[in-house]
């Protein structure tokens, strides 16, 4: 389990979007590019690790329950991403980190794999 | 209660606008909020469907006190071999609809997955036609 605060801490990350408290736990990660993958996932209090940036990433997060959402590899979320994202109450969090470096020191931290 | 959405083929920017709405919808009916996430995925699994594969559907909405059910009929090339098209892993999206991070094959198995029923028909150059039941209790 770890912070939103520490995700910006030790990823040099940004909060783009979202009323979030940044003491908030997070239970899980999953990494993936793949929508189709994510839609498979069951757990709750999940962080989406993800470099597809496009809206069906927050579509598929919206119907999935996902609540945040890390951009890695310097991807940015547009306009209509972040709308739609406070729409479904979704906290976007962005870095430039590539995947594997990101999610090393998230589980490192101890944000739990899904499986 | 019923309810009607149209989805256009091809137009990714509005695909799962229809689920988006259904589970608005469900949420203010105090439906378990697991029993949501399983029904809003399974659809919204159809619907990316219908924007990846076909010229434009509907999904019809019809929600009971004991169990919802979701028609999501197509006009589009169809489906040759349903069964096949089960299997995990069988894919004919374009490489446009992979890059959007669908078209891996996974989505009728995770609508089997998520719906207590699944019941599917197809016509080659006509479409297709997806009925999803789901009990509420």
């Amino acid at each position: 389990m770890i912070k939103v605060s520490q995700i910006i801490n030790d990823l040099n990350a940004q909060l783009v979007c979202g009323n979030t408290d940044l003491n908030q736990d997070i239970d899980f990660g999953f990494a993936s590019d793949l929508m189709s993958d994510v839609l498979t996932i069951d757990s709750d209090n999940l962080l989406l690790v993800t470099g597809l940036n496009n809206l069906q990433t927050i579509r598929t997060s919206e119907m999935s329950d996902i609540p945040y959402i890390l951009f890695v590899r310097d991807k940015k979320a547009s306009e209509e991403m972040k709308n739609l994202a406070e729409e479904s109450g979704i906290t976007i969090l962005e870095c430039r980190y590539s995947m594997f470096r990101a999610c090393s020191i998230l589980c490192n931290m101890g944000l739990e794999p899904v499986y | 209660m019923d309810f009607k959405f149209d989805i256009e083929g091809g137009n990714f920017s509005k695909a799962g606008t229809a689920s988006s709405d259904v589970k608005k919808v469900l949420k203010k009916l105090n439906v378990d909020p697991k029993l949501i996430k399983r029904i809003v995925v399974s659809i919204y699994e159809a619907e990316v469907n219908v924007v990846a594969h076909a010229y434009e559907g509907e999904m019809n909405v019809s929600i009971f006190p004991e169990k919802i059910i979701v028609r999501i009929v197509d006009k589009g090339p169809g489906i040759p071999d349903i069964e096949l098209a089960m299997q995990k892993g069988y894919s004919t999206a374009s490489p446009e609809v992979r890059e959007m991070g669908f078209g891996a094959g996974m989505g009728l198995p995770n609508i089997k997955k998520n719906t207590n029923e699944l019941n599917i028909k197809s016509e080659v150059g006509v479409g297709t036609e997806v009925e999803l039941i789901n009990y509420l209790n």
